[in-house]
């Protein structure tokens, strides 16, 4: 068999810009967890199903087992550690998950943060019904989704509050 | 599971890549990746060499007039869904993309690939041969179009020859005094669909039914399209469940429900009847509706 083909990577992540060299098949998810570092990136099904693995590309929540990292060049990726504050701090999605007891293994937990994250960005203010419908694509098998629901409204409340602040 | 070793070529043109797709054996062309990458990680597909669209600018073009909607290779659903100029002329494509997948695969999966990849447990393929749009398929011996007919010959199997590329997509408008609906039952949100259905109805000038054509999804081995209008043209006002009755078991004469582990045969026939009542008649009133909306407005404001 021939040596597999290496191809070198640019990646942002998290506003880091990083240069790796891998085969072409190296999806997003395992670039993220092997190459960088970055295993707050968790990988669950591996088949676009589960949602564990959830980072947002240009902002837009992405499944990153369907993406390789290859093709994933032209984008401004963020992983659950860049939704965490330059200081440290958490972000309103974080606190809220945390306040809520919106988590148990925590497995799951990075796809939700990184959707939630972008699903208030574009609806600051959901209802229950819009909260279900946006982490509908995330698989949580501890929680029975009930305190995910409540995070997810407790972050858009959190995040509200925050903007008014520095208004 | 990983993909097994393939190269990786990422073309700037659209010359480039039908070069390039010629000259490979064993190669496929990527642009979302929302159903090859889970093929190429589960090793139920492999391929030599990936050629990936998404850096030809030509091919992320929507452009919209009266005529109808145009997409290319690397339109996302998510980018149709959002457009609200594609909404006003063809109604139809949002009511369908809502039902793909998830948001999240919205974000990443484009339209124009769901209607080659050819599943007809897909909205978009259904969608494609109800509405009668047309793909546009370009390699380096030229380019062709083809209607669904011509398109669909299998189970996930398109008349595509292993040169040419899918290059863009055209759904008519919705034409004048038509409506549209769709609705799927799923196990869950965001599954493949038990059944889907969608339904175009046209209404004549004094408002009575003229057309009825339903699409169907996960109920046959190709999108399939039928057309209801014998148990329905020519009702007007409330339509009788005799006449949506009649029109579902017309339906199930076009198609072969089969069972998986979701469903039995029989649950899955008794869907289409439910859904084909359902759906056709929230066609029928998005019609009426959208005929009284135009008849309050001056013809040249339609557009």
């Amino acid at each position: 068999m021939p040596a597999p083909e290496l191809t070198d990577v640019t990646l942002t992540v998290n506003g880091v810009q990083h240069e790796i060299t891998v085969e072409p098949r190296r999806l997003l998810s395992d670039a993220l967890r092997h190459d960088l570092g970055l295993t707050g990136t968790h990988v669950g099904c591996e088949h676009g199903v589960c949602g564990a693995c959830t980072v947002l590309v240009d902002g837009k929540p992405t499944r990153a087992c369907l993406m390789f990292a290859v093709a994933a060049q032209d984008y401004a990726i963020t992983t659950v550690e860049g939704l965490t504050r330059p200081d440290g701090s958490l972000s309103p999605v974080q606190q809220a998950f945390k306040d809520c007891h919106g988590l148990q293994c925590g497995f799951c937990t990075p796809g939700f943060l990184t959707t939630v994250a972008a699903g208030i960005e574009e609806n600051p203010d959901p209802t229950e019904d819009e909260a279900r419908d946006m982490i509908a694509g995330n698989l949580c098998r501890c929680t029975g989704y009930q305190n995910i629901v409540a995070s997810v409204l407790r972050a858009a409340e959190l995040q509200a509050g925050e903007s008014e602040e520095s208004a | 599971m990983k993909p097994a070793p393939f190269g990786y070529r990422r073309p700037g043109s659209l010359a480039e890549a039908l070069t390039a797709y010629a000259d490979a054996s064993d190669a496929k062309i990527g642009a979302g990746g929302q159903s090859l990458i889970p093929l190429l990680s589960m090793r139920l597909a492999s391929v030599a060499e990936l050629i990936d669209i998404n850096g030809i600018e030509e091919l992320s073009r929507i452009t919209v007039s009266e005529d109808g909607v145009r997409f290319g290779a690397t339109v996302r659903h998510s980018d149709l869904l959002a457009h609200e100029q594609v909404a006003a002329v063809q109604p139809m494509i949002p009511a369908a993309l809502h039902h793909v997948a998830h948001a999240t695969i919205r974000n990443r999966g484009t339209t124009v690939g769901s209607i080659v990849h050819a599943d007809a447990s897909g909205e978009m393929p259904t969608v494609f041969a109800l509405l009668d749009g047309r793909l546009t398929v370009q390699s380096v011996r030229g380019t062709r179009e083809l209607a669904a007919p011509e398109l669909f010959i299998g189970p996930l199997e398109t008349s595509l020859a292993a040169d040419e590329i899918a290059t863009e997509v055209f759904l008519p408008a919705l034409a004048p005094r038509h409506g549209v609906a769709f609705d799927e039952i799923a196990r869950r949100h965001g599954d493949y669909a038990l059944v889907g259905v969608g339904a175009v109805v046209g209404l004549d000038a004094d408002g009575a039914i003229a057309s009825v054509r339903a699409g169907y999804v996960s109920v046959s081995e190709v999108p399939t399209v039928v057309d209801l209008g014998e148990p329905l043209v020519g009702h007007r006002g409330e339509i009788t469940d005799d006449a949506l009755r009649a029109a579902g078991e017309l339906a199930l004469s076009h198609l072969e429900p089969e069972a998986d582990i979701h469903a039995t045969a029989h649950y899955r026939a008794q869907l289409v009847r439910v859904l084909t009542g359902r759906v056709v008649r929230a066609a029928y009133d998005d019609a009426v509706a959208r005929s009284n909306r135009s008849e309050g407005t001056p013809s040249n404001a339609r557009s």
